[in-house]
């Protein structure tokens, strides 16, 4: 772990630059959208640009877990929309992306998704509701055939334990763990180079949070880069080689999550705050029971109700 | 304040996702900077649909309805008036609509009869709507028992087509002014009834309702001070909405000959006498009292469409 | 699944005796009374002293409201209606002649109104906020503001007195034994009445459907099928065409009730020998007994669609053919009604 300075960043151990790029950079990204004023009053209400994502910089490495950690319905989703050539209709995106050392323009982005850049959502809502999962799995990339398609599919559920059956279920009828890997199966199938994860683990608690991010960890050492996006401090700090701290629209702080040691080596104000609110440093900060802040618990706890760990606001996502 | 809950404050303005991209937004509120960086995207509209002109659209349009009927009724007589020195005139400058078999002018004809299709159109969705905000409020706070027995009412409503509905209700009151505007009354209220149930079950359900409640409100107080504000929006754009509906119908079933007399200036009655001349080739007899029915359900449907822009926050930021 | 079908036909039976009690009730409060207002017609007049009494029995006499009803209810299980003192023949019969009209024209309009309706909603609810979406909403807004009766109107104005493309009205050519009547007859005097029932059923299907599109579009499934690189029509040709399709049908075969109601006022202006037509001459002249036939019949063809539709989804829909669900065919079926209004 070295505290260089380098792209606005702080590398960690498995930071690798092969080709002597990162596999993703995003510089300057800004996300905003026109509305109404919502203070004044109804008539008089004047129209403005609101930022969602301001002047935002990130990069992934080869080979490492870049987790994006910041509140609840903070934007955070739209960074992943933006990196997949996503825009909402009325939304003003700016910003540079490079990947794999090439610059990316919309058109760009958008020929990366399924080829080179895959998601992994968030819930089960993802799937097509009337379409069996195999056959979602599968994909309709016409870079194989359907048999190899399927011949895929087969060995990615042998491998993430989910039997044949499955492939002939409706999205309906899966549980929430199945749910799971088989969206981590249809980013796989497509074979991708980085994974956008946002939110992967709704409702889990921390020990299986971290058993779910071992799949990520054996992409990343198989030499992909995962961007994991979460309100989740603990895991994040967990499972990922580095932390970017979102705040505000942006990111106040991109730094290797061995930086979290100890609150000199943070750069940002709001990145020591982070540290201080976390159990194991006694929680410092004297904690509002109001659920608009962090609830701060013990975190041995095997249940989903009310996030018995450091976490950002939830919405109650979680399914239990 | 905290200091964590200054350092979560970002949280703290985003409001449980209600309205997607908002409750986002909500958290900051700042102007942006132009990009320093490449534009990857631009949106497709830049103006956001302007509350004020909305407001005025919907002030216009209601000005125009009003002044229609009360020129309606003040051109009455006028209406009446036969000139036989005068008839099968097709359209000109002096008789813009033309003239009919007895030399009466059919854009008064026409101004008098949509006046007052519009009235028992108006008097009728009026009544509808009571029945509607009294039957939908009955099933969202009388229980399983009311609820379903409205339920199973709206269903046995929507069984049989309105027109035929209409022809029977209107023949088992003898025809005439209060056949048709019972029955337009009687057929129309089902789906407003339904917005109304939703809201106030939505209301209900709602945590200010349930503060209200704990902190000692009575069940008035809470429904005057906490439901009505909440539910009379929804109510009144679904009232102004079914206006056209009901217009439509009203000039239909006299169309038919189950509703107005045909002493009555009404636009049905007009176009159904118009019938017997289309072969003799007085095509305006039909064609511009038409036109001015379809306008004029045109402007009822601008007004609430403009009136549900205002009212539904949703569509007023879309 | 099957408890479900049971449960959707009985549902049906028991709305239907409602509709058949509210309709006699309705049509016996008629002040118009049946024997006097018919006293001229030959139906009357050559009518033995026992049908006489049945009238009777039905609409005219003193006997209780409940035992009219029974009486007529129990005839009517039995295939008999009555008889129609405006035809001079028994109700089921005059019906019978009839439906074959109606249903062909609700026929035609009900799959080109649907198949066009569907597809412009697709394209328009794709894309959305192009001048194609403009268009397909101006048409539709201005479709459902236009009475239908008045449509048919003009339609005759252009295309029968003007153009004489058409002719004026009825089923077949005046003056021609029905048994002459060619297909190609039935169908030049079928085309505009059933263009009219098409043009304005369309707007209906059509406002319903981009709705949906934009709503499925606009979904987390369809935003990961982009995100897995898939094109927006490959999307809506796999994920929205399959989505959509129920709904569409479930609004579809909802919408029979205003397609009916349609046809009563087209009937009217083509002279089209029809149902709706008989409806309107059976009110008018005091024809208890055709009246009530066909309003139950029309109230049986709505239930009867909307049946059709619920067991439809229960096949088709796996989340209640697996499920053997409850809610999700009575969620369903209530938007498709709310938007058939």
């Amino acid at each position: 772990m070295d505290g260089e300075q380098h792209h606005h960043h702080s590398h960690a151990a498995t930071s690798a630059h092969p080709g002597h790029h990162h596999l993703l950079t995003v510089e300057d990204l800004s996300v905003s959208f026109r509305m109404y004023d919502e203070d004044a009053p109804y008539f008089s209400a004047k129209q403005r640009e609101v930022a969602v994502i301001e002047n935002l910089s990130v990069s992934v490495h080869v080979g490492e877990i870049v987790a994006v950690v910041g509140a609840s319905g903070s934007g955070k989703t739209l960074l992943a929309d933006s990196i997949m050539g996503l825009f909402e209709p009325n939304a003003l995106v700016s910003g540079r992306m490079w990947f794999d050392g090439e610059e990316m323009d919309a058109e760009g982005l958008a020929r990366l998704r399924g080829h080179g850049i895959s998601l992994v959502p968030q819930s089960v809502q993802n799937l097509d509701p009337l379409m069996k999962v195999g056959r979602q799995v599968e994909g309709f990339g016409a870079r194989h055939g359907a048999a190899e398609a399927k011949a895929a599919r087969e060995r990615l559920f042998a491998r993430y334990g989910l039997g044949p059956e499955v492939a002939d279920m409706f999205p309906f009828q899966l549980s929430g763990g199945m749910a799971r890997r088989v969206l981590l199966c249809c980013a796989l199938a497509d074979e991708p180079r980085l994974i956008v994860a946002d939110e992967p683990t709704p409702g889990l608690d921390l020990p299986l949070a971290v058993r779910a991010m071992d799949d990520f960890r054996a992409f990343a050492d198989d030499g992909g880069g995962v961007l994991l996006i979460t309100h989740d401090i603990e895991l994040a700090l967990r499972v990922a080689d580095r932390i970017a701290v979102f705040k505000d629209g942006t990111v106040v702080e991109e730094t290797a999550v061995a930086n979290f040691a100890s609150p000199e080596l943070l750069r940002s104000e709001f990145a020591r705050e982070l540290w201080h609110a976390l159990p194991e440093h006694g929680f410092e900060a004297p904690v509002a029971q109001d659920d608009t802040a962090m609830h701060v618990g013990v975190g041995e706890q095997f249940t989903c109700s009310p996030t018995p760990r450091v976490a950002f606001k939830d919405e109650g996502r979680d399914e239990c | 304040m905290s200091r964590i809950d200054e350092a979560y404050a970002v949280a703290g303005s985003a409001n449980a996702g209600s309205v997607g991209i908002l409750a986002d937004a909500g958290a900051m509120v700042s102007e942006a900077r132009l990009p320093n960086a490449p534009v990857l995207h631009v949106p497709k509209r830049r103006k956001l649909s302007n509350r004020k002109a909305t407001l005025a659209c919907f002030v216009g349009t209601v000005v125009l309805l009003t002044a229609l009927v009360v020129a309606g009724r003040l051109v009455e007589p006028a209406a009446m008036a036969t000139d036989f020195a005068m008839k099968n005139l097709p359209p000109s400058l002096a008789h813009p609509f033309g003239t009919d078999w007895m030399g009466r002018d059919m854009l008064l004809r026409t101004l008098a009869g949509l006046s007052t299709s519009v009235l028992v159109g108006l008097l009728a969705a009026a009544a509808s709507s009571v029945m509607a905000l009294v039957l939908g409020t009955v099933a969202a706070v009388g229980g399983r028992r009311a609820d379903a027995v409205v339920t199973w009412l709206i269903d046995l409503l929507m069984g049989v087509p309105h027109i035929v509905l209409l022809i029977l209700i209107s023949c088992a009151l003898g025809k005439g002014f209060w056949g048709v505007t019972i029955g337009v009354a009687l057929t129309h209220w089902a789906n407003l009834a339904r917005v109304v149930r939703a809201e106030v079950l939505q209301c209900r359900q709602s945590p200010f309702v349930a503060a209200a409640a704990k902190l000692g409100a009575t069940r008035t107080q809470v429904a005057w001070r906490h439901m009505v504000p909440y539910v009379l929006p929804q109510f009144l754009v679904g009232l102004v909405l079914l206006f056209p509906h009901a217009i439509l119908h009203e000039a239909a079933i006299t169309f038919l000959g189950f509703g107005l007399p045909p002493e009555q200036p009404a636009i049905g009655i007009i176009l159904s006498e118009s019938m017997r001349y289309l072969t003799s080739g007085m095509w305006w007899l039909a064609v511009f009292p038409g036109l001015a029915l379809v306008a004029t359900v045109l402007l009822f449907d601008a007004a609430g469409g403009s009136l549900r822009k205002l009212a539904d926050p949703r569509s007023a930021q879309e | 699944m099957l408890r479900y079908a049971a449960g959707q036909v009985a549902k049906f039976v028991l709305l239907m005796l409602a509709v058949s009690l509210v309709t006699f009730a309705l049509v016996s409060a008629s002040p118009v009374d049946p024997a006097q207002a018919n006293v001229g017609q030959a139906a009357l007049a050559s009518m033995g002293d026992a049908k006489r009494a049945q009238v009777a029995s039905y609409w005219g006499s003193d006997l209780p409201f409940h035992e009219r009803y029974l009486n007529w209810l129990a005839a009517a299980l039995h295939g008999d209606f009555g008889t129609s003192l405006r035809f001079n023949a028994p109700v089921a019969d005059v019906i019978a002649t009839r439906a074959g009209n109606t249903l062909a024209l609700m026929a035609v309009a009900w799959v080109v109104g649907g198949v066009l309706g569907f597809a412009l909603g697709v394209a328009a609810g794709v894309r959305r906020g192009s001048r194609l979406d403009a268009a397909v909403k101006g048409y539709c807004y201005l479709l459902a503001s236009t009475p239908v009766f008045w449509l048919a109107l003009v339609l005759l104005v252009v295309f029968s007195v003007q153009l004489g493309w058409f002719p004026m009205g009825f089923s077949a050519p005046i003056g021609v034994a029905s048994s002459d009547v060619t297909l190609a007859d039935a169908l030049h005097h079928m085309a505009l009445p059933a263009i009219t029932l098409s043009v304005t059923g369309v707007a209906n299907i059509a406002l319903h459907t981009r709705e949906k599109t934009i709503d499925v579009m606009e979904s987390d499934y369809v935003r990961f099928a982009r995100t897995r690189g898939e094109s927006t029509w490959g999307i809506v040709l796999r994920h929205g065409l399959r989505n959509l399709a129920m709904p569409a049908i479930t609004l579809q075969f909802a919408s029979i009730s205003e397609i009916f109601g349609g046809s009563v006022l087209v009937e009217q202006v083509f002279s089209y020998p029809g149902l709706g037509q008989a409806a309107v001459t059976a009110g008018l002249g005091g024809d208890a007994a055709l009246l009530a036939g066909i309003a139950v019949l029309s109230a049986a063809l709505v239930f009867g669609g909307n049946l059709v539709a619920n067991l439809l989804y229960g096949v088709v829909d796996p989340r209640i053919a697996l499920r053997r669900g409850k809610l999700s065919a009575h969620a369903a079926n209530e938007t498709a009604e709310g938007g058939a209004l």
